[in-house]
């Protein structure tokens, strides 16, 4: 890739901070270029953010409805799975899908409810809360 | 505490970057084009058993922490690796070192970085920056993939240090104990290619290299019976791999390709120019790929999953071509350096 080349595509993603590319300049020489984006990363990194992101509004939809508990939501508003959440908490992938269960997680001891919120960097208040649905998962 | 005098450097990738800045603090002058070719970085990986979010592990470059330990066997540079069980004991370390004005590596992951921007922020636990100070509640940050300094309170970056998951970093910081200021950089350049053609060619393992290039290809050929749903992941999630963490461009083949350039000079060995001209072509041939697959997860063009596959085999046939040109240069060269 010569530096004339580089991507200018103006990756809203990047939030105006600019990555580092080896390129070739006028002379031959690879130097390091700064690129604002490209549409190759723009577009894979926001369907992975969306994807995300739809999984975080159904799990909302679904705990509004008394389907699942806010647990779930959480989860993935903080761009975690299961195996995330299992390991950052300590407490096993099955006893974590029993506290998607409303009941369940409404009873749940304090202690418990910290390891969660801490995963989440949130406070226990929040974590027995959702969102309204104006409000973007952070 | 007050910060060390430190002079940031802009990189394409976190480990490479960490350690050109890091020796070059301490009075080794290294770019990070040589510290990546040195370390003999560049790979091709394709891991089905290890998943990232659900989907099969895809590196273009060596596992985490092989930069480090590829400088340290090639150079004569000896880095002391520390973690920690305590997240309290890990923070006490690293606020000992930098008031001892030590600069430090750190293995963090991204998600809890606060100077990242939101959407780059996953759960990705293998990037790498250095401590140079800390003032007040704030450690003051040289991450090389940003243009300048940045600084992260102490609560997020504990967070970040001891993150939980695959490529846990368990606190891991690391700084050098022993650098020597002359080096003998020719033969080292010549056993880091030889290393290198070992690993792109002659792996004994179907996924590793050009063979894992091959491996994947065919991967993408059998998504023709999953939905397009999942196509679309899985095909993202390569480009993703190939150009978001930090590869700066064509999965490493440019960075390494600056290594070639550099290596002419230093083993007065011309045509490794043209080695490294060969190779930033099949780094165009990555971007191509890589701009083709997104346009087709975005569905702005239709997906042809066999092109794909077909692009990445022609990928896979001008690296091993390139790979073997490559060593017989070197053979040669080192031969005539003996005799």
């Amino acid at each position: 890739m010569k530096e004339s080349e580089v991507p200018q595509d103006q990756n809203r993603i990047l939030e105006g901070s600019r990555k580092a590319v080896y390129a070739v300049d006028e002379q031959g020489r690879y130097t390091i270029a700064k690129s604002d984006g490209w549409e190759a990363e723009e577009i894979v990194t926001s369907m992975a953010v969306e994807a995300l992101n739809r999984q975080a509004e159904q799990a909302r939809h679904q705990a509004e409805s008394g389907e699942t508990s806010p647990l779930e939501y959480h989860m993935y508003a903080h761009r975690m799975d299961l195996a995330i959440l299992s390991q950052t908490t300590g407490i096993a992938r099955w006893r974590i899908r029993r506290h998607f269960k409303p009941q369940r997680f409404t009873k749940l001891k304090p202690a418990l409810l910290q390891r969660y919120a801490e995963a989440f960097d949130i406070t226990i208040e929040q974590l027995q809360a959702l969102p309204s649905a104006t409000e973007q998962p952070s | 505490m007050t910060a060390n005098q430190f002079e940031h450097r802009y990189a394409a990738h976190c480990e490479s970057g960490v350690v050109s800045s890091m020796l070059n603090h301490y009075g080794l002058d290294l770019s990070e084009a040589m510290i990546f070719g040195l370390s003999s970085a560049i790979t091709f990986a394709y891991i089905p058993i290890i998943k990232l979010g659900g989907l099969p592990l895809i590196a273009y470059r060596m596992p985490p922490k092989q930069i480090l330990k590829g400088v340290q066997r090639q150079l004569d540079i000896k880095f002391k690796f520390e973690t920690f069980r305590q997240p309290q004991q890990g923070q006490q370390r690293l606020d000992d070192l930098l008031s001892q004005s030590q600069v430090v590596g750190l293995q963090t992951s991204v998600y809890w970085l606060p100077y990242f921007p939101k959407d780059m922020r996953f759960h990705f636990n293998a990037h790498n920056l250095l401590a140079y100070g800390k003032e007040g509640d704030n450690y003051l940050i040289s991450d090389p993939v940003f243009e300048t300094v940045v600084t992260a309170p102490t609560k997020d970056l504990q967070k970040a240090r001891f993150a939980k998951g695959v490529l846990a970093p368990k606190g891991l910081l690391y700084y050098p104990i022993d650098v020597p200021q002359q080096l003998n950089l020719g033969p080292a350049i010549i056993r880091a290619i030889k290393r290198t053609h070992k690993i792109m060619v002659k792996a004994p393992l179907p996924f590793i290299g050009v063979k894992g290039i091959r491996y994947l290809a065919k991967q993408i050929e059998k998504l023709s019976r999953k939905t397009e749903e999942e196509q679309a992941l899985f095909i993202g999630h390569i480009v993703r791999m190939q150009e978001e963490i930090g590869t700066g461009g064509a999965g490493f083949r440019f960075i390494y390709a600056g290594f070639l350039q550099e290596a002419a000079e230093i083993l007065n060995q011309p045509k490794l120019q043209t080695h490294s001209e060969e190779l930033t072509a099949i780094g165009d041939q990555w971007r191509i790929f890589a701009l083709k697959a997104a346009k087709m997860c975005r569905g702005k063009q239709s997906m042809d999953l066999s092109q794909l596959a077909n692009l990445l085999r022609g990928c896979a046939d001008e690296e091993e071509a390139f790979f073997c040109r490559l060593f017989e240069t070197i053979n040669k060269h080192s031969i005539k350096a003996i005799t």
